[in-house]
């Protein structure tokens, strides 16, 4: 197919004014200056920054700069992920801690750091895509280039002579460019043409779309909200702050933008690998809710599974824990009942081993009539085997074991310090003593009773229900983020595969008569499709302007044949 | 439930934790059975390359000595429209000032006929151990019932699979790329290595979050990408070594008899830095897919769609960086080996987040089993 020959003798007199014009603005990509100092006081200052910012070159070096940035927030706990790991972190290392402190290195991707190199990406990006948009604007309004004087110096050439007439060849050439769908039109001697406008259109709408995603993100950030709740089988909830068990929002966020809505949990289902090398691992998690939109909603069933939210105007409420609220009845010494309440118990491991605390403020009388506290520690087994009393070995209730240490006096809740639901505190706390004189401790089956000594009461665990924490989160702008994200994949497919190209012929009377074809071809950069693509246009020409023999048809012929000052093909390769 | 029919499930179950037992078992069998043709075919490109070392290549040296001579550079013509009745025009085609014109070496068998017989039979055993070992990554997948991603062991066996998938694919497109075979089978046996030895899991259940289509369409993707990253950054630091290689020619160093005899039988530089790049190209809005599909996945699952997780991080830093480097080559002054550079600082993000992130860093990504 191919052979290869030595170059031809260099053109003494390189004329580069034509190519110039032809192999102008093939791009939009802006021309690339040398630093030179400005000497004309802030203006000129400024234009030099403005023109520094928006040149390619700190372009690339800003988003190199963004890559390493975002390093040591993936290798530092960062609070916003996970405030116990900083805490432990900075135990461990105090001295190291405070300077991380001052740099901001447990919270980067809020830092001002890490903010002033996105901010100031952001700009050098719109900086850049508003001047290259209005020059694609002026280039689609104008027309192709003319062609060259010279055009054996462009990447692609070919000629041959015909006997056809100019005019009848350039006629058939704009058709031929036309119904390749190149936009042409007649120069002179010359037909210009040229296509792939599509990679340009690409180019800029990834770049647009990029500011929109990161628009759309910061907006996302700054609005958003987040809250869990953790709901007992037959409770409910409703979106209000007071409800939730822990609330964080974005700066801007205000309550009122809280989707009003409530539900009830209605049910949850767990089911887990019942043998086998992994028997244990969960398989399905989930809830049955019965929920209502706005103050008078009507009420509706769903499901929510752990991949699958609920969604609500702009909410949604997704699945991300669970464990079991044992039901427990306290009674006092005459029997009245004075505490009946599903207790939820966190879970210690993947088999939900369980421990809690079940706290009675008040309402209670001992045995001789004077107000008290009761406080019992509790650790659960949803499936005990006997000879294993530490841990759980299944998931599920199989054979569920409630486990109580009974205490009496004072929770010490009333002296405002915030305290753990699942823990006592004992200091104010007394045992309870069994017949023997040890603590109280007893291990129940559901319907069982513990009595608690010398006519003090009673405790009862009745059943198990099971509890699931709900986490709220609204991200408004996500669908804008998706939107620029889509966006931004076509784009960049357009303008990574879409070649932008021009081609030329022109067709003479040669001084002898006969009329002399000359076609050419340039792209963005050496790419094999340019060439193939000019052969196939000239196959298709040359058939309707045969050729005639010619001593000299050569394309190599030294006279008209390449010389080596040739026209850098621009931009990426493809 | 009654208690009859749940002794009735019992017994289904165990029905079914035995086919998965014995599949699985296959699965294994398969994937060892993989690795020892992988082996042969090893051995196969080794004995390939040894006798193209015998034959006599020197074409880059005779191109550039020739260049050099001759005062323009070389023109490569080639000949429009296939089959012409009357002689057709031809078209020139001239490379870009500066380029160096250096033809493509030959391919590891350095024109030996020999060479080239086991260069053939090492890619037809390339073939069937690529087919054994897409029916082991198929059984693995029945015996868990699922897409075979859910553990590192799984993503291995996965990731050496599809890369010799994209190898051969390249070859039946009739690309040039046989070269690449000793390069990538090596590292295929390293990476079936490491799968078998050390993270070998058995197979288990994917934890509830892990459940999604979004898991087929995030994870197939990301490891489709790694596999076409991993070709183009072979290819790049191949174009490295052979980049300096003609540099020294040019400049009348005279190479090593290893490194002539290896990289003469390469293709030119100019070549392999172009398939890198293509390649690297063709897979970014690829790679860029799959961050979006993991976000979304994301949002699904854990309640936002971006939380600065290591391995999100990760994920945007491989992004950027092979963003740069695809600026970097659109910007004057940046192509050749700085680019180049660039593009092999990326891929070793993306190896970073795959073993890196999964092992010295624990995110909500890393739990589901090393
Ligand atoms: C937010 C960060 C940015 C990313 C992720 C990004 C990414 C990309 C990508 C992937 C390409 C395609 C490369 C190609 O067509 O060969 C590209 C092209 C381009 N980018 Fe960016 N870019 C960013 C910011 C910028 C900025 C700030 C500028 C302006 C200074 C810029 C100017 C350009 C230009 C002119 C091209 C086209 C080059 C050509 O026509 O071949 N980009 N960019």
């Amino acid at each position: 197919m191919s052979k290869t020959t030595t170059g031809a003798p260099a053109d003494p007199t390189p004329d580069e004014q034509d190519l110039g014009a032809a192999g102008s603005q093939l791009s939009t990509a802006p021309k690339e200056e040398l630093p030179s100092l400005p000497s004309l006081g802030v203006i000129g200052w400024a234009r030099w920054f403005w023109r520094q910012l928006t040149s390619m070159r700190v372009a690339l070096l800003l988003l190199l700069l963004l890559s390493l940035g975002a390093i040591p927030g993936s290798l530092i706990p960062q609070t916003g992920t996970d405030e116990t790991k900083v805490a432990d972190f900075r135990d461990a290392h105090p001295a190291l801690g405070d300077v991380y402190d001052k740099l901001g290195l447990f919270h980067v991707y809020s830092s001002v750091w890490f903010s002033a190199i996105y901010i100031l990406l952001f700009v050098s990006l719109i900086g850049c895509i508003v001047p290259r948009t209005w020059q694609f604007v002026g280039q689609l309004r104008g027309r192709p280039p003319g062609a060259p004087r010279r055009m054996t110096r462009l990447p692609a050439y070919t000629t041959w002579r015909t006997g056809a007439e100019p005019e009848q060849v350039r006629e058939a050439a704009l058709a031929l460019l036309k119904k390749r769908r190149f936009r042409a039109h007649l120069t002179g001697d010359a037909v210009a043409a040229e296509k792939g406008y599509l990679r340009e259109v690409g180019n800029l709408a990834f770049h647009i779309a990029l500011i929109v995603l990161l628009t759309a993100f910061a907006w996302g950030q700054l609005f958003k909200m987040e809250g869990n709740k953790l709901i007992v089988e037959g409770d409910g909830f409703s979106n209000t702050i007071t409800q939730y068990d822990d609330f964080k929002s974005g700066n801007l966020f205000s309550q009122d933008d809280l989707d009003p809505f409530s539900f009830t949990l209605d049910d949850f289902t767990g089911t887990y690998e019942p043998s086998g090398p992994n028997k244990g691992t969960p398989r399905t998690y989930q809830a049955a809710l019965d929920y209502s939109i706005g103050a008078y909603g009507k009420d509706k069933k769903t499901t929510v599974k752990v991949n699958e939210p609920l969604e609500i105007g702009d909410s949604k409420v997704y699945l991300t824990a669970h464990g079991y609220a044992p039901v427990i009845t306290v009674r006092d010494g005459k029997g009245n009942v004075v505490y009946s309440q599903a207790v939820p118990l966190l879970p210690l491991d993947s088999n939900v081993t369980s421990s809690g605390a079940i706290k009675v403020m008040d309402g209670y009388r001992n045995a001789k009539g004077v107000k008290e506290q009761l406080g019992f520690q509790a650790f659960f087994l949803p499936s005990y085997v006997p000879g294993n009393e530490v841990a759980s070995q299944f998931p599920a209730l199989t054979n569920p074991v409630l486990n109580l240490e009974a205490y009496h006096g004072d929770l010490g809740v009333d002296a405002g310090i915030p305290q753990s639901v699942y823990q006592l505190d004992k200091s104010h706390l007394k045992e309870f003593k069994n017949s023997k004189g040890e603590q109280l401790r007893e291990n129940l089956k559901p319907g069982e009773t513990m009595k608690l000594p010398n006519g003090a009461g009673s405790v009862t665990y009745e059943g198990t229900k099971e509890w699931a924490n709900f986490q709220i989160t609204r991200q408004p702008g996500s669908g804008w983020a998706l939107g620029g994200a889509v966006t931004a994949i076509f784009g960049l497919a357009g303008s990574l595969f879409i070649q932008r190209r021009r081609v030329w012929v022109r067709a003479v009377k040669g001084d002898d008569g006969v009329t002399v074809v000359e076609m050419a071809g340039l792209g963005r950069s050496e790419s094999a499709k340019v060439p193939e693509e000019l052969g196939d246009l000239a196959g298709i020409l040359y058939d309707q302007a045969p050729g005639v023999p010619d001593a000299d048809d050569a394309p190599a012929d030294p006279s008209v044949s390449p010389d080596p000052q040739v026209v850098p093909a621009e931009g990426a390769e493809q | 439930m009654t208690l009859a029919a749940a002794t009735d499930l019992a017994a289904a179950t165990n029905l079914a934790a035995a086919t998965n037992e014995n599949l699985a078992n296959l699965s294994n069998t398969l994937i060892y059975s993989a690795m020892a043709v992988y082996t042969l075919a090893f051995f196969a490109y080794i004995t390939e390359w040894i006798f193209g070392g015998r034959s006599k290549i020197g074409r880059t040296a005779a191109a550039l000595t020739a260049s050099k001579e001759a005062a323009g550079p070389a023109v490569t013509v080639n000949k429009a429209g296939g089959t012409a009745v009357m002689e057709r025009p031809k078209v020139v085609v001239r490379a870009a000032a500066g380029a160096r014109d250096v033809p493509d070496g030959p391919g590891a068998h350095g024109g030996d006929a020999q060479g080239d017989l086991y260069g053939r039979i090492a890619v037809s055993l390339t073939v069937l151990a690529f087919l054994i070992e897409l029916g082991g990554v198929v059984a693995r997948a029945a015996s868990v019932e699922r897409a075979p991603w859910g553990n590192m062991y799984e993503f291995n066996i996965t990731f050496s699979t599809v890369a010799v998938g994209v190898y051969l694919t390249l070859l039946a497109l009739r690309k040039n790329v046989r070269w690449l075979g000793l390069f990538l089978i090596t590292t295929v046996l390293l990476d079936l290595g490491i799968a078998v030895t050390v993270l070998y899991t058995a197979s288990d259940q994917l934890v509830p979050a892990l459940h999604s289509y979004w898991l087929y369409i995030h994870v197939s993707t990301a490891i489709l990408c790694g596999a076409v990253f991993y070709v183009g950054a072979v290819s790049t630091i191949l174009y490295l070594f052979k980049d300096s290689y003609e540099n020294k020619l040019a400049s009348g160093g005279e190479p090593g008899r290893f490194a002539t005899s290896f990289l003469e039988r390469l293709p030119a530089s100019a070549s392999l830095d172009k398939f890198s790049y293509r390649v690297n190209a063709a897979v970014f809005p690829l790679w860029t897919f799959t961050i979006i599909a993991g976000a979304i996945w994301a949002g699904d699952a854990w309640g936002r769609y971006w939380g600065w997780d290591p391995k999100e991080t990760w994920a945007f830093i491989t992004w950027v960086a092979y963003a740069c480097y695809l600026h970097a080559r659109a910007t004057a002054g940046w192509k050749g080996r700085k680019a180049a550079y660039l593009a092999l600082i990326a891929f070793g993000c993306w190896l970073f987040n795959y073993y890196g992130v999964n092992i010295f860093v624990s995110g909500k990504h890393s739990y589901a089993g090393v």
